[in-house]
């Protein structure tokens, strides 16, 4: 409790009563300015209050006499961006890939749209900008399994790899040459050694490629040709190039060969709506590797 | 007292000296200042200014200038949703936003030259709380009437008369406020269509909202807060006494002539005593209501007005002028000792300043006019860093944006130097892996392109090799250069 409340002398003004180490303080009254803001903002609030939502219930809230929502204006919002995007995504699920690429507006809509989807679908597996990691296939470069045209990237999205919910899947399957016992130890790496020799390389042991180059025709030549350029008809890889999905050291083919590995990508059809698949098509096509 | 003597004092009888004002309490309320009319030399500069920067200020947005079909044709204008600013002949895009620090580092040092050479120069005659603040007050004379008479209505009872006057002076407030917070918003806007805009409602909310807030800015602040401003919310008073020194120039009162100071009767001798007649004329004028007799003071905006009220006083008594001028401490001291006065502009100070200035504007002056019309800005791909290609070739895909300042269709050449080897592919053209490549940019705009570059992986010598990127303009042969790495696998 104030106890020595004084008046000074110079202002006529009261002090509060208190005093700190000899320091006493005026009761100066508040700037009015200050206390008109000060009463301004209680009345804003109490507008405020009745207006929109505010003082919680048990179960429940008052929620304002204009009803209004965040969630609604959020629902709204959204709303709005679909529709203002929906004349593009019809244009796009319509329209053919090419033509869809020659028109500059939906070009660039599909591929911030099909960036987008990949980010969100592909990235996993296929890594950002389609770089692709250990055993799944690159999508920025020249190499395709299934083909690199619109119409090829666009199937292959569809029904997917090896997925088998899906009757059109792209499907191939190489025989398990070690496991079933179609070749020993020796004849596999004697193949390997020649299949290295394919792209240009210098097999480990030249007699051994000589000797796997019959067993290559034989067993080989049939799916990836005689060359080793593959077969995409089949999803058969090509062999003469310097790719190798799953490694390129003698080592790695003798293991492909033995229990081969075979990769899966889901059908993307009836999962994405088919303006979204163009997206993607065209963003893909468009990562470099596309033809 | 004779008459006329008596009218000497008449006016300014209430005026507090700052000795009397020692003996106030600490705390003080805000006391209303009424700065009483006043004419004279630096009244007529400052009047002088005072039209001439506000004609600038209103009329600037309204001047035109050619710059071709399809570009603003306002002289000044800062065209916030295209992103250019234009003055006159110079056009400015986001990335060079540099000028504009430029433009404020010359102005800082500017300020700190005139302030060093002429003291508060800046703030007495120049600066828009001065001017808007003076340009309200010559408002409020003129419906309310000079300091005796403001005073005296301020006191009244509230009539018809007074509060016509009131609001009359309020509106008149207003109008220019408005006017002033308008022709803020015209350095953004095309003037003559925004004014149409503007009265028929056609104009965004944030226009009317701008408006607004600098017309409720300026009546607050040119109307009630007047000297408040300078002295309290304003930080250049605190630390424009870092840039005098005591050969600035500055509103003196020269003490050894008006000591000691004291009424004086007409016919009386001036021996003994000083020329100051303790009048306060000097004070009643000052719109921050302080006694320059005090020496230096903060809130002293070196406007001059005391000078004009004294000169005055000293013609009626038949003293010499100047009794209040602008002065050096350095000559006050000198003065007092009875010794000649000198001035000294060329110091160590202001040579630095205007060493500095020289150079600044020297560059800037330089870099506008050998400013490049033609940019071109790289990004190399994050994912991924690079490529290999079937035949164990290296490929890089890289952003390359062509700013074309100019406002015709760019034609140009695009080749790379650096690798050899190195060829191209252009997303979106036909032509795949070719030396140099044809690209095109719309008038004063970016153009976008997807290169991909192709390195034979034996041309490659580390897995970071920095590739040129050359861009020539067809039709005049200028050139750019933009340097990036090329990615490639470790060797
Ligand atoms: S300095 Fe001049 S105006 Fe001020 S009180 Fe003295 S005589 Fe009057
Ligand atoms: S003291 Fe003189 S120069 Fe300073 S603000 Fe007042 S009238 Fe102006």
């Amino acid at each position: 409790m104030p106890t020595k409340v004084e008046k000074d002398a110079l202002t006529g003004t009261e002090t509060t009563g208190h005093e700190w180490d000899g320091i006493k303080e005026l009761n100066n009254p508040l700037p009015r300015w200050w206390l008109y803001i000060f009463y301004a903002t209680i009345i804003f609030s109490v507008i405020w209050m009745l207006l929109y939502p505010s003082v919680p219930w048990l179960n429940g809230y008052f929620g304002g006499l204009l009803g209004y929502q965040q969630r609604e204006v959020i629902e709204d919002q959204i709303g709005n961006a679909r529709q203002a995007q929906a004349q593009f995504l019809d244009a796009i699920a319509e329209s053919d890939l090419t033509a869809l690429s020659e028109d500059p507006d939906l070009f660039q809509f599909a591929l911030t749209g099909g960036e987008a989807a990949y980010n969100n679908n592909c990235a996993p597996c296929h890594g950002l900008g389609g770089a692709g990691q250990a055993n799944y296939p690159v999508l920025a470069d020249d190499v395709w399994l299934w083909g690199g045209s619109m119409e090829d990237i666009h199937h292959t999205l569809d029904v997917g790899v090896r997925w088998e919910e899906n009757q059109d899947t792209r499907f191939s399957l190489m025989p398990a040459y070690g496991t079933l016992g179609i070749f020993d130890r020796d004849q596999i790496r004697d193949v390997a050694n020649y299949v290295l020799t394919l792209s240009g390389q210098a097999a480990p042991d030249p007699e051994a490629a000589e000797r796997g180059a019959a067993l290559y025709a034989e067993q080989c030549a049939l799916c990836h040709m005689d060359d080793g350029s593959g077969d995409r008809l089949q999803g058969s890889p090509a062999l003469n190039d310097q790719l190798w999905l799953y490694g390129g050291e003698l080592e790695e083919i003798m293991a492909q060969i033995s229990a081969p590995r075979h990769g899966v990508m889901p059908a993307w059809g009836g999962r994405l709506d088919p303006a979204t698949l163009n997206m993607l098509t065209l963003y893909v096509h468009s990562l470099g590797g596309g033809e | 007292m004779p008459d006329d003597q008596t009218q000497l004092y008449a006016d300014t009888a209430d005026v507090q000296s700052r000795e009397e004002q020692k003996k106030a309490p600490l705390f003080a309320g805000h006391v209303k200042v009424y700065p009483k009319k006043v004419a004279g030399v630096v009244r007529r500069y400052k009047w002088a200014v005072l039209i001439g920067l506000l004609a600038i200020y209103y009329l600037a947005p309204w001047l035109r200038w050619d710059r071709g079909a399809g570009v603003p044709d306002q002289a000044i204008l800062i065209d916030l949703p295209n992103r250019r600013a234009y003055f006159f002949f110079i056009e400015i895009w986001p990335q060079e936003v540099y000028y504009l620090t430029v433009i404020l580092i010359v102005a800082a040092l500017g300020l700190f030259l005139a302030t060093s050479l002429f003291g508060r120069i800046w703030c007495g005659f120049t600066c828009p709380q001065t001017v808007w603040t003076d340009l309200f007050m010559w408002v409020e004379r003129l419906i309310e009437g000079d300091r005796n008479a403001r005073m005296r209505l301020d006191k009244a009872r509230m009539t018809t008369g007074k509060a016509a006057r009131k609001v009359s002076k309020h509106a008149v407030w207003l109008i220019i406020a408005f006017a002033t917070g308008g022709a803020w918003v015209l350095y953004f806007q095309n003037a003559p269509t925004f004014v149409v805009d503007f009265f028929t409602g056609q104009a965004g909310v944030g226009s009317y909202f701008f408006v607004g807030l600098f017309t409720a800015t300026t009546y607050l602040l040119a109307g009630w807060a007047r000297e408040q401003v300078c002295t309290y919310m304003c930080p250049w008073p605190r630390f424009q006494a870092a840039l005098l020194d005591e050969d600035s120039l500055v509103v003196t009162y020269q003490s050894w002539r008006g000591e000691p100071r004291g009424k004086h009767k007409r016919g009386t001798s001036w021996d003994d005593r000083g020329d100051c007649i303790d009048c306060k004329a000097c004070v009643s004028v000052c719109p921050t209501g302080i006694d320059i007799r005090d020496g230096i003071q903060l809130e002293c905006i070196g406007c001059g007005l005391c000078i004009d009220a004294c000169n005055d006083i000293m013609d009626k008594v038949g003293r010499p002028r100047e009794l209040i001028t602008f002065d050096s401490e350095r000559n006050q001291a000198l003065a007092a000792e009875g010794k000649p006065k000198r001035m000294r502009i060329v110091r160590p100070r202001t040579i630095a300043y205007v060493v500095v200035l020289a150079l600044l504007i020297g560059a800037m002056a330089i870099g506008l006019s050998s400013r490049s019309t033609l940019e071109l800005t790289l990004a190399h791909d994050r994912s991924p860093l690079f490529v290999t290609l079937s035949d164990g070739d290296i490929r890089n895909g890289y952003e390359v944006r062509i700013l074309n300042k100019t406002h015709e269709e760019g034609v140009y050449t695009l080749a790379l130097d650096g690798i050899e080897g190195a060829t191209m592919s252009i997303a979106g053209q036909a032509a795949d892996d070719v030396v140099e490549a044809t690209l095109t940019a719309q008038p004063d705009s970016i153009a976008s392109y997807r290169v991909f570059v192709t390195v034979p992986a034996a041309d490659l010598t580390s897995d970071r090799v920095l590739l040129n990127f050359i861009l020539t303009d067809v039709s005049t042969g200028a050139t750019v250069l933009g340097e990036e790495a090329f990615r490639g696998p470790e060797p």
